[in-house]
């Protein structure tokens, strides 16, 4: 990368070399960015410089296309008690009562899983435990929502083995539950498969720690890994860039995690807290150490000073500039008062853990780093991390979006006898999307550390986090591109919704949201304006629901070719339950319990599993989002749990009503039989993914207090069966027994993918 | 007195805290071990947890067992200590010849996590006096390379001597030769088996709490020693 490898590119050497030609564009850079780069800097930028700045200014890194609508969601968020550290920092922080303080985040790793799936997956979860870590929480669960391309593709086959055993792989070998998440099947995802992960961490309010290097004099440590040649590039070659069938082979951009070292890093971080020892911390992902030391300085009060060349290395050759764009993984750095370095060093010593100090903060104002004496980068600090290139995109709806609205799934053939109806649920239930998950999440542990209170296919996961109190947490995470596609304001909003509802379901209330948007080219005007939409839906909604974005991450040129994947909006919600005993599973397990549905339902078959499965459609308009509705259900879902009304209760969603009590009558074991509600279509009623509903089991001695608090409340709740037997049974219409249902539920991924 | 419990950690040890924390709702007091510390701190007996101990990256259990802490374990576990080898722990045991056989991959190649029944065939053990002989339980089990192997006389000869002690039923989730989950030595203090009965001790977060008995039987087995 230096115009001559034996000859150092010193800031020194740059000022003297001005017409040097220089690689911004193989970068990734524009060049009006490396024109910008050179005003700063009133110079050329040395070799090490152009790379720090290339891969800061990355889309991944730097926001530059998004920022200017995600500055909604702190414009819009709602006054919350809750917060105590919002978007900015690694990962925003929750005040859940007690003394405690929850941090959680969902982030992409969708580039790297396409091209290698295992370690593109495993680092993934690496890199997210990681920022949950520099918050100074303890990492307590995981979560992955994941989506693929066409379950029956060949290259399917590919991809989700790999993905599933590398989140397998290094989550179980970290010790961190895996509590829940999605697996979604659509072609759109053929070449840009989803991976989003999502940690969850729990600390002490006094705990929380910065990302910040003040304090002059105080040490700059690197512990961890060493740094090797992986993942160079990984932020601008992969996740800021559209695939490209002709290009070069990207493996090498992508990252090789080493969970035992992870696991060996938390442990380690956690004593230094326990032991306070740290001013500030930072881990180590996208970006390297070009990210942890133009961020930790920039956030500070001072200007810090590295010895590039002390950095231990898995390989020797490895240039400066390397060395600053690595992206090997299990890293962190912190600063540390001169007088607390010893201690720091020996605990690192205790568990294995290679630690150095690399540098220091100085009193000046730069970032400054030196390889073997000489300089190699004087940069004002603020212009690498936080002063990156912004972007007006130009946006505009595709023409398209019309047509595809017309397109009315509520026109399309239903069934016309109990006969083809009772087909019709089998094969709902067995399609892909909608079949049981147990295959791939029984790859996952979910009983390590002792607290998961309620773990997949129920609705959220549910962790313990205080043995005595029993206070915990529920989070949930959702995502509908098929509904964002037809409408990606309303879409946003209906992810919101459904994670919120889930986690009330569970019986915790919602808190606080963190969310992944994935979409196609911000260069394309169309995708650009299905993020702008769906921005704005989401801001507005947890805005109308007071619960606010605490942080998240945007991955955009999810598109391979002009074949952009359907806007896809993941929402994490973060839920807090005062007593984990009052959880409220999704089981139907006691016989001669009453079922009860909550909410309206309508004709609203636009987006829907239905559509999808039955007649390969997409068209027409998601179901409507209604807020208000969708608080007061979750109050009475919460309350119920409160006060014992109810023994299982089950969202609905894609798949609607029949799809749900599919789910908790195997889940527990027993049948139901079902009454159609007067005026209401049978189709419709089983079909229908009418939003705000959930359905409940209610002891016969509960249903009066039951009835009378929708009543009073005005939740409109209507009783269409019971408990029984052992097949699913719809009055007047069809009968199947649970057996079958399992059959159809539970083999459609083993056949895929065993 | 009550019973002191110790449970190792290993670097890359996972469930250590919820091994300390099934020694104490079965009313035990735990202690924790640390990997490097020859001295096991007046402990009467002890559980090594799961997890993946100096991230089995060579052979599970391979480099576990040449720990500071093992040297002390071992030659305690040979003088009568009741050890229990909780999967990972099972492995260091079997690599460290305190039991016969070995666990290799599992037969269909993929990590597995489920609630497993198993048969409790011995319950003369030092951790299941608390079981009846033919009691069925249900515990997680959740592993990689669990299936339990070992040449046939070796197998013959813990099924005559009555040292198998739990055996898979209903599935055999990784391929463990004759349905084998746990073993025993000849004079029955020390335990291996791969599901993880640490994980049921709790209603609220175990499958059952059929776990519990094995703590319960250690520390019962102690006070009246």
């Amino acid at each position: 990368m230096t115009d001559d490898k034996r000859h150092l590119d010193t800031t020194e050497h740059a000022a003297k070399t001005p017409d040097t030609e220089q690689p911004w564009s193989e970068l990734g850079l524009k060049e009006d960015e490396y024109d910008r780069i050179r005003e700063i800097l009133g110079r050329r930028p040395t070799g090490a410089e152009l790379a720090m700045y290339s891969v800061m200014w990355s889309e991944h890194c730097s926001y530059k296309s998004s920022k200017v609508h995600l500055k909604q969601f702190g414009e819009k968020a709602p006054e919350s008690d809750a917060m105590l550290v919002g978007i900015g920092e690694n990962a925003g922080v929750v005040d859940v009562g007690q003394g405690y303080a929850v941090t959680f985040k969902v982030e992409s790793h969708n580039h790297p899983s396409y091209i290698e799936p295992y370690q593109g997956a495993a680092t993934g979860i690496g890199g997210i435990v990681r920022d949950i870590l520099a918050m100074g929480a303890r990492p307590v669960a995981v979560m992955d929502p994941l989506r693929f391309g066409a379950a029956d593709h060949p290259d399917t086959r590919r991809v989700l083995p790999g993905v599933v055993a590398g989140i397998g792989g290094y989550g179980n070998c970290l010790g961190l539950p895996n509590i829940g998440g999605e697996v979604v099947f659509d072609p759109c995802y053929q070449g840009n498969p989803l991976v989003n992960a999502l940690c969850v961490g729990v600390m002490k309010h006094e705990d929380i720690h910065l990302a910040k290097a003040s304090g002059v004099g105080n040490k700059v440590i690197l512990y961890g890994a060493r740094t090797g040649g992986d993942g160079i590039g990984g932020v601008s070659v992969l996740a800021s860039e559209t695939f490209d069938a002709e290009g070069p082979a990207k493996r090498p951009a992508v990252q090789v995690g080493d969970p035992f070292q992870e696991k060996l890093l938390i442990e380690c971080t956690l004593e230094i807290f326990r032991e306070k020892l740290v001013a500030g911390i930072q881990d180590l992902g996208g970006a390297g150490l070009s990210c942890a030391t133009s961020e930790l300085a920039s956030a500070g009060s001072g200007g810090m000073r590295v010895e590039l060349d002390t950095v231990p290395l898995r390989d020797n050759t490895l240039s400066p500039e390397e060395i600053l764009m690595s992206e090997s993984q299990e890293r962190m750095c912190a600063v540390v008062e001169p007088d607390k370095v010893d201690r720091f060093l020996e605990i690192c010593e205790k568990w294995d853990v290679i630690a150095t100090v690399i540098g220091e903060v100085t009193d000046g104002d730069r970032l400054e780093i030196y390889w073997h004496g000489e300089q190699i980068v004087d940069v004002p600090p603020r212009s690498v991390a936080h002063d990156g290139p912004v972007y007006q995109r130009p946006y505009a709806r595709p023409e398209w979006q019309d047509a595809l609205q017309a397109d009315d799934a509520n026109k399309l053939p239903r069934p016309a006898t109990p006969e083809e109806l009772r087909e019709q649920v089998l094969r709902l239930v067995a399609s892909p999307n909608q079949a049981s998950k147990a295959w791939i999440t029984d790859q996952y542990d979910r009983y390590v550390l002792g607290n998961t209170v309620l773990a997949m296919p129920e609705d959220g996961g549910v962790i313990r986090i205080d043995d005595d109190t029993n206070l915990g947490v529920a989070v949930a995470t959702d995502g509908n591109g098929r509904y964002a596609k037809l409408d990606p304001y309303t879409g946003a909003q209906l992810a919101l919704a459904e994670s919120y509802r889930n986690v009330a379901a569970t019986g915790a209330e919602p808190l606080a949201v963190t969310d992944c948007l994935n979409f196609g080219s911000p260069e394309d005007p169309a995708a650009m304006w299905q993020f702008a939409e769906a921005t704005r839906g989401l801001a507005d909604a947890c805005q109308q629901l007071g619960t606010p974005v605490t942080g998240g991450n945007v991955s955009l040129y999810n598109q391979t070719g002009d074949l952009a994947i359907h806007p896809t909006p993941v929402v994490g919600v973060l839920g807090v339950i005062d007593d984990v005993t009052r959880r409220t599973p999704m089981a139907f397990a006691e016989e001669g319990q009453l079922l009860y549905l909550l909410g309206d339902t309508r004709e609203e078959l636009g987006g829907s599993a239905w559509s999808q499965v039955i007649h390969d459609h997409l068209g027409g308009l998601p179901p409507k989002v209604d807020l208000e509705r969708e608080r007061l259900l979750a109050e009475i879902l919460v309350s119920a749990s409160r006060d014992g009304m109810v023994d299982a209760a089950h969202d609905l969603s894609d798949g609607g009503l029949v799809q749900a009590v599919t789910e908790s009558c195997l889940r527990g074991g027993k049948g139901a039989r079902l009454v159609v509600p007067d005026g209401i279509d049978p189709f419709v009623f089983l079909f229908s993914e009418s939003q705000g509903r959930a359905v409940v089991s209610v002891p016969r001695s509960e249903e009066v207090r039951f009835n009378d608090m929708c009543g009073a409340r005005g939740l409109p709740a209507t009783r269409i069966g019971v408990v029984d037997g052992d097949s699913i049974e719809v009055q007047g219409q069809f009968s199947l027994p649970l057996a079958e249902l399992r059959e159809a539920h539970e083999a459609t991924l083993p056949a895929l993918f065993a | 007195m009550t019973t002191r419990i110790g449970v190792v950690t290993f670097p890359g040890s996972l469930d250590d805290q919820d091994a300390l924390r099934a020694v104490k709702l079965a009313g035990g007091e735990p202690v924790s071990l640390w990997h490097r510390d020859k001295d096991l701190h007046q402990v009467d007996a002890v559980v090594l947890p799961g997890g993946f101990s100096y991230g089995d990256y060579l052979r599970c259990g391979a480099i576990a067992r040449f720990s500071p802490v093992m040297s002390t374990i071992i030659e305690q576990a040979k003088a009568g200590m009741p050890v229990l080898g909780i999967c990972n722990g099972f492995q260091v045991l079997c690599e460290s010849h305190l039991l016969p056989g070995a666990l290799t991959r599992n037969d269909h190649l993929h990590f597995i996590c489920r609630d497993q029944r198993l048969r409790v065939e011995n319950n003369n053990t030092a951790w299941t006096t608390d079981y009846a002989a033919g009691q069925e339980i249900t515990v997680p089990l959740k592993n990689g390379e669990g299936g339990y192997v070992a040449d046939e006389r070796t197998l013959d000869e813990l099924e005559a001597e009555g040292r198998v002690v739990f055996r898979y039923l209903d599935v055999n989730p990784n391929g463990s030769r004759r349905d084998i989950a746990g073993i025993t030595n000849a004079a029955g203090n020390v335990v291996g088996l791969m599901p993880h009965p640490e994980h049921a001790v709790e209603a609220l977060t175990g499958p059952t709490t059929d776990g519990l008995g094995f703590f319960t039987s250690a520390i019962k087995k102690l006070v009246n020693a």
